[in-house]
């Protein structure tokens, strides 16, 4: 190969490399704003799911705080912090289980959503609320019901139902809901203060 | 017409992705415990595969040998970003649907090999074919080995499928076996993937030997176009 040669290659190499380079940012410009807003649109519809519409009228979206590293977003209505909602993880069959859990200013459970997970298809994805309710029975529970040592599935002597053939989902699911709500007991006045 | 028909029948049976190239089995073992995910992966890489082909056959002029390999991957991973970013922005419900397998086409070795064994050598329309073809016998391969992997798994089969395809495609949705099915685990899980794969190639094989075909075992992976 003569050195004529290796200058076509490059030539021809880096016209492609800049037209790639010139198409994927020209993409992402007209795409940035899209996508932060559906992410925005995302959050706001798993949250209307674990915080009621009816104790607040303010928009948690956008009343965002930082609580020991983790957001936190918050219900208001008449200047009252009348509940949160956060992100919590318990580890799985298939690695981190994401969830979002609405806890009302008494500690108790509104609402909990499995945001993210990598669990097996058809056996631990029933923790989605489109597969099976499962994870809509914990509305209402609180530390305490059951107490924090009983916090499990029935298999670990807990009151919660594991699926069949699945217990490490549940289990995973339960812990991160029980961690969450111990978040919550720690960093009470912390998230019930109005700023 | 005769030359189109061969590239169809090489892409559906003779040179199947899957059964017969052997190749992409890393996407297609892992997407397809349930014949549901097996489509999306199979439509998502068809769509790709088709329009890979037409950009590589299209600038096949202007790339030299020696540096095509990188070219190519260039232009895929380019076109595979874009699309990525435009559901992402666009087609945001489908995109949560099928938004896992896109990053994971990029990797897909069926998309390179086309591109380098038919598109480079070939003019615009038969590329076309070329990847629709490859495309849709990668599909229904995905498709029957999730269908098989679910059917035994867990007794459903495209189960979830509206979820892909919209609501008007709940009849798809069906449980072929008693509702006290314990289902077998295994299935869904990697060691199924490779047993299920075993199985219908060996069967893929026998309908071949049947037919009176000349086996080639040990058939390079993309010669079809040649």
């Amino acid at each position: 190969m003569n050195a004529k040669d290796t200058l076509i290659h490059a030539v021809v190499l880096g016209g492609f490399s800049l037209a790639a380079a010139g198409l994927l940012a020209s993409g992402n410009m007209f795409t940035a704003d899209e996508i932060r807003l559906r992410a925005v649109e995302d959050l706001q519809a798993s949250l209307t799911q674990v915080i009621p519409a009816a104790i607040h009228d303010n928009s948690p979206v956008a009343d965002a705080t930082t609580v020991d590293g983790r957001k936190v977003y918050r219900a208001l209505r008449g200047g009252q912090v009348t509940g949160v909602a956060f992100e919590t993880t318990g580890n799985g069959y298939g690695g981190e289980i994401r969830v979002i859990m609405g806890v009302d200013s008494d500690g108790k459970i509104m609402g909990v959503r499995v945001v993210k997970h990598a669990e097996t298809p058809g056996l631990g994805d029933k923790i989605e609320v489109a597969k099976s309710d499962w994870i809509t029975r914990f509305a209402g529970k609180f530390l305490g019901d059951p107490p924090e040592d009983k916090w499990a599935v029935k298999k670990d002597g807990g009151p919660f139902d594991q699926f069949a053939g699945a217990t490490i989902t549940p289990r995973g699911t339960v812990n991160a809901i029980r961690d969450g709500l111990k978040f919550f007991a720690a960093h009470k006045t912390e998230m019930l203060e109005v700023r | 017409m005769a030359q189109y028909r061969t590239i169809v029948r090489q892409g559906l049976w003779d040179n199947n992705v899957v059964f017969g190239q052997m190749l992409s089995l890393c996407p297609a073992l892992a997407v397809t415990s349930s014949a549901t995910n097996g489509l999306g992966m199979g439509l998502a890489t068809l769509a790709v595969l088709t329009a890979a082909n037409l950009l590589v056959a299209a600038l096949r002029r202007f790339i030299t040998a020696e540096v095509r390999i990188p070219a190519f991957v260039l232009i895929i991973a380019t076109m595979v970003t874009i699309v990525d970013m435009a559901m992402n922005a666009w087609l945001h419900e489908l995109y949560k649907v099928l938004g896992l397998f896109i990053p994971l086409i990029v990797v897909n070795c069926l998309i390179l090999g086309r591109a380098e064994s038919f598109a480079s050598k070939n003019p615009v329309a038969p590329s076309i074919v070329d990847g629709l073809a490859m495309g849709l016998g990668f599909t229904l391969a995905l498709v029957v080995l999730g269908g098989v992997r679910e059917i035994i798994g867990t007794g459903t089969l495209f189960a979830n499928a509206s979820g892909l395809l919209g609501p008007a495609f709940t009849f798809l949705e069906m449980t072929l076996t008693p509702a006290d099915y314990p289902g077998a685990l295994v299935m869904i899980l990697p060691p199924g993937g490779f047993l299920a794969t075993g199985v219908l190639i060996a069967l893929k094989r026998i309908i071949d030997a049947r037919a009176g075909k000349k086996m080639d075992a040990a058939a390079p992976a993309c010669h079809a176009a040649e």
